[in-house]
Order: C-alpha cells, then structure tokens, then sequence
C-alpha cells in the first residue's frame, strides 16, 4: 500500500511537469492550448533525431530542443494565438485543436507508426531504481522527474513575483491595456510568456521519451493527462497544478491497484469528482466570494 | 517652445466621434484643467495623448517627434503618462509591485518607491497589500504613484476625485500640491470646477467633442466657463444645426 502510494506521488511528478505549460499558459494569456500534448510530442521526437541521428544524448538534446521550443512559442503567439484571439475566445481553442491535427500527422507522415523511446539512449536511468527501507524501490527517473517539476514550478512562481518580468507577465494577464499605459509592450510580454511555456512543453516531451514509448499519435492522452492535472489543481495556479499532478497520480495508482483496468479510470474519476466538488462548492459555499469577483471585474474595467 | 501640441486631432468611438478638431499647445510646466460634460471626450482626449487610443486624423507632437502612431507602452518611455480614470491598478498586485510597474519605461529622475511613499504616507502601512483591497483614497495615490514612477515631463490625471469623499479629495489634492509646482506639466479633468480652477494656470472647456473655451485661469470667470460648459454662447440656429 505505502509502496502504491509513493510510486503514485513519483508519478505524479511527471503530470505536473506536463501540466505546468497547460497551466501557466491559460493563466497568463487565457488560451487553454489543445495543441499542448502534440508539442510534447515533437520535442521528443526532436530529441529522439538528435540521439538516433546524430548520437546526441538526450539530456543534452535538450539544450538544442528547448531554444528551439521557446522560438516555436514565440512564433506561436505571434502569428497565430494572437491573431486568433482578436475573434473571440473560442477561436484560439479551435485554433489549437487544428493546430494539434496538423502536427499528429506530420510527425507522422515524417516518421512513421513506430513507437519512439528515448530510453535507449540514457543508458540504465529509465528503469534504475533506489532501494528504500522496507524493501521500496523508488526510481531514479520517477525522482528525477519530481525534483523537475518542483523545481520548474517554484522557480516560474519565483520569476513571477520577484522579477521585474514576471511583474509585467501578471501585469498584462490581469489588464492588457492598462499594461500598456504603464510601458509595457502587451504583445512582446504574450509572446515571451508562451517560449515560456514552450520551454516547458519540451521538458515534459523529454521525460515522455524517457519514461515510456511516443508515437505520433500519443499527443492526446498526454494533453488530457495534463488537463485533468491542471483542472484538480485549479487551473491557473501553479503550486495547484503540483497537487493536482500528485492526486492524478495516486488516483490512477490506486485505480491499478484496485483492478487491472482501473489506472486510467481512477485518474478519471478523481477528475470528475475535483471538478463536481468545485461546482458544488462554488455554487454553494464561494457564491459570495464568486460574486463579488463577478461584480468587480465589469466595474474595474469601466470606470 | 511648446512642449507637446495637438494639431486637428479626431478621434473615433467606432462610430461615434468624441473628439473634433481639437488643437493646442502646452509649454513646459503648464497646468492645465480640462473641464466639460459627460462624454464632451476628455476622458478620450487624454487617453488619444497617452496613446490608448489612436486618433482617426490629426497629429500629435511632442517636441519634434511626431507620436500620433506611437503605440501607448513606448508614450511613457517618452514622458507621457496617465493617471486613467477609474484608477486601473493591477488588483491581484501589491501597492509596492504596482509602483514598480510604473519603472517599466525605464526613464531617469527622481521618483523612487521611498519618494513616493513620503509624498503619500498614507500608503506606508499599505505597502505590501494588495490593491483591490485598499480604499479609493489609497487606490488613486498609487495610481498617481505609478505615473510619477517613470519620471514624466507630461503628467494626464483623469478625474483623481471620482467616486472618493470630499475630505480624502482634499487629502489627494494636497499631496499633488508640490508636483503641481514642481515644473511638471500637467493636464487635470475635473469635475469640480473651483478645485480645477485654483490649480491651474488655463483652462479649455470642452463640449460634444469640440474645444469651446481655451483662456488662462487668470483671465477668466465662473461664469464664462458655465456658459461653455452648457454650450449657452451659441444662438438657436446653430444649436438646431448641430
């Protein structure tokens, strides 16, 4: 049981890891990015070239894929979420759903229906385990990944609060124009705020190669993963993405645990019951707190 | 030499008007109230100078430079700010990390967070909260202090006393008091005329988009002012004109 549960918590590393672009994008620039798990998806594939290739392991693979993923953000939002922002808020999410389609298939018109892996090319990390007391075995790559995502989560709220950045990232995630009024070019800070996220969509792709197999399909289950972890956590919050990765995790642990078929479903449950209790709770307990939210927002963007 | 002239501006609501043909010119260090109705386009006149909003014809030039498309973020970095109405601070945000945003145009001078807490003591203890939940006196003196963050030559309030009592008005008004002597050029909307008018050294009316009255506060009298105000000067036919 204590062995479910802490490979539950490792595992949840990993959706926390996916989750934090997911997450920080529709935070900062109110784009729930469907495209999200394909990206991952190229990065691995990006860095499974680099190492099948050219023979370059992937941890330094990495210092080639992730400038190349901030560009693709910045490119991103600047010729293609920016503009279909200006038409609504449905249009981005239809946007990055077609956008999805386009890299699903060619990544697999470019490389095939075989499975991917880049365990091969890190040597013993993929399946190298620590033994703990009581006869645990925790792996390394499970540790790896968890020290990742705290790492990569408290460092973007650090950066968040603390830099002058972050300041304007925040700034115009709550009021464009106004970010303008105080020096801050809204449009730069949007396409800054998505390399971010990008960068971050290519760690997640990495540990996706490492830890298992990609083909070019695997996009939407690992969107999904990241969406169901984003949502438990309270989108938008980035130490909630952590929890939410972390009780996805557990859940699909025990769900395995409970029935061979159960890992999937018990990650799924524990979704829909997150999402319920907010429901519930906020057409209960919150509605003043909602309220007042609802009602300040249309006056303080009026007056 | 002036400092920054509006020459012809329009400017466009969709398709609504709310500014014609507005010209003038400021020197350094003028005070000027700009007074008017309810939609005469003054709070659109000044958002147009910030940058906020681009006019549909009509030039603006500060200096030499002609800013009429310059975009609003790289206005303050020439000197241009504005205290907007409804005071738009970042509410999720602290009062000290709203300040700080006010440095983002990265000009040089004066004004720092300690300068600015001694010109507003009342924010001291407020430092670290955040503003959505301050009080309106407090709200406008951090927006005031935002502006002053990037050092301004040109300093646009839009109506500083909306929405707060007339003692905390005093206590705004007081506050402004040294930078309204300090060789900062300054443009006031005001609803209160008295108030504007023992600030300012000139005074333009605006009514339905259009300059009505332009003269220095010296030279003119409550009453001429009312009487733009209302638009009571013009005779029957242009009034059925218009």
């Amino acid at each position: 049981m204590i062995d479910t549960l802490i490979q539950g918590i490792l595992l949840g590393g990993y959706y926390a890891v996916i989750a934090c672009g997911l997450s920080f994008m529709f935070s900062v620039m109110r784009i729930i990015n469907l495209a999200h798990g394909s990206l991952a998806v190229g990065s691995g594939y990006g860095l499974w070239l680099l190492a099948s290739r050219f023979g370059i392991p992937p941890f330094a693979g990495l210092l080639i894929v992730l400038p190349v993923m901030a560009g693709v953000g910045w490119l991103l939002q600047r010729y293609l979420l920016e503009r279909s922002a200006r038409g609504g808020a449905l249009l981005p999410i239809l946007t990055t759903f077609g956008l999805a389609i386009v890299i699903d298939n060619l990544l697999f018109e470019q490389f095939g229906a075989d499975t991917r892996s880049l365990a091969p090319f890190i040597g013993s990390l993929s399946y190298d385990s620590w033994e703990l007391p009581g006869g645990i075995y925790v792996g390394k790559l499970a540790i790896l990944m968890m020290a990742t995502a705290i790492a990569l989560l408290g460092g973007l709220q650090f950066f968040l609060s603390r830099f002058a950045l972050g300041r304007a990232i925040r700034a115009t995630a709550e009021d464009p124009d106004t970010a303008g009024l105080v020096g801050i070019d809204a449009r730069k800070v949007n396409a800054l705020a998505a390399a971010i996220a990008m960068v971050t969509v290519g760690i997640a792709g990495a540990f996706l190669g490492m830890r298992a197999t990609f083909d070019p399909y695997s996009g939407g289950p690992q969107l999904l993963f990241a969406f169901e972890a984003a949502v438990i956590g309270g989108a938008g919050s980035l130490w909630g993405t952590l929890i939410g990765g972390v009780v996805l995790g557990l859940a699909q642990s025990l769900g395995a645990q409970l029935h061979p078929q159960g890992f999937l479903i018990g990650g799924h449950i524990a979704f829909l019951l997150a999402l319920f209790a907010r429901l519930f709770l906020t057409g209960v307990a919150i509605v003043g707190r909602a309220g007042i939210g609802k009602i300040r927002l249309p006056l303080g963007s009026k007056t | 030499m002036s400092l920054i002239s509006i020459r012809n501006l329009e400017v466009h609501h969709g398709l609504l008007q709310a500014v014609r043909d507005v010209s003038f010119d400021l020197a350094k260090g003028d005070v000027l109230a700009l007074v008017g109705a309810n939609g005469a386009g003054k709070t659109t006149l000044l958002r147009s100078i910030a940058g906020a909003h681009l006019p549909a014809s009509g030039r603006i030039l500060l200096g030499d430079d002609d800013l009429t498309a310059v975009p609003s973020h790289k206005r303050i970095a020439m000197g241009i700010a504005l205290v907007p109405e409804g005071r738009r601070l970042f509410s999720q945000m602290t009062v000290e990390e709203n300040l700080l945003l006010g440095k983002t145009a990265g000009r040089q001078g004066d004004w720092t967070i300690d300068r600015i807490f001694d010109a507003f003591p009342n924010l001291v203890p407020r430092r670290h909260a955040k503003t959505g939940h301050l009080s309106g006196g407090e709200q406008q003196a951090t927006a005031i202090g935002r502006a002053l963050m990037s050092n301004p030559d040109i300093l646009l309030l839009d109506e500083v006393s909306l929405g707060l009592s007339p003692l905390v008005v005093d206590r705004v008004y007081a506050q402004l008091q040294s930078l309204l002597t300090s060789g900062t050029t300054i443009v006031l909307v005001e609803q209160d005329l008295g108030r504007a008018m023992a600030v300012a050294n000139r005074v333009i009316c605006m009514l339905e988009g259009r300059i009505v009255l332009d003269e220095p506060t010296r030279g003119v009298t409550r009453d001429q002012i009312t009487e733009a105000y209302f638009g009571l000067h013009r005779t029957n036919t242009e009034r059925t004109a218009s």
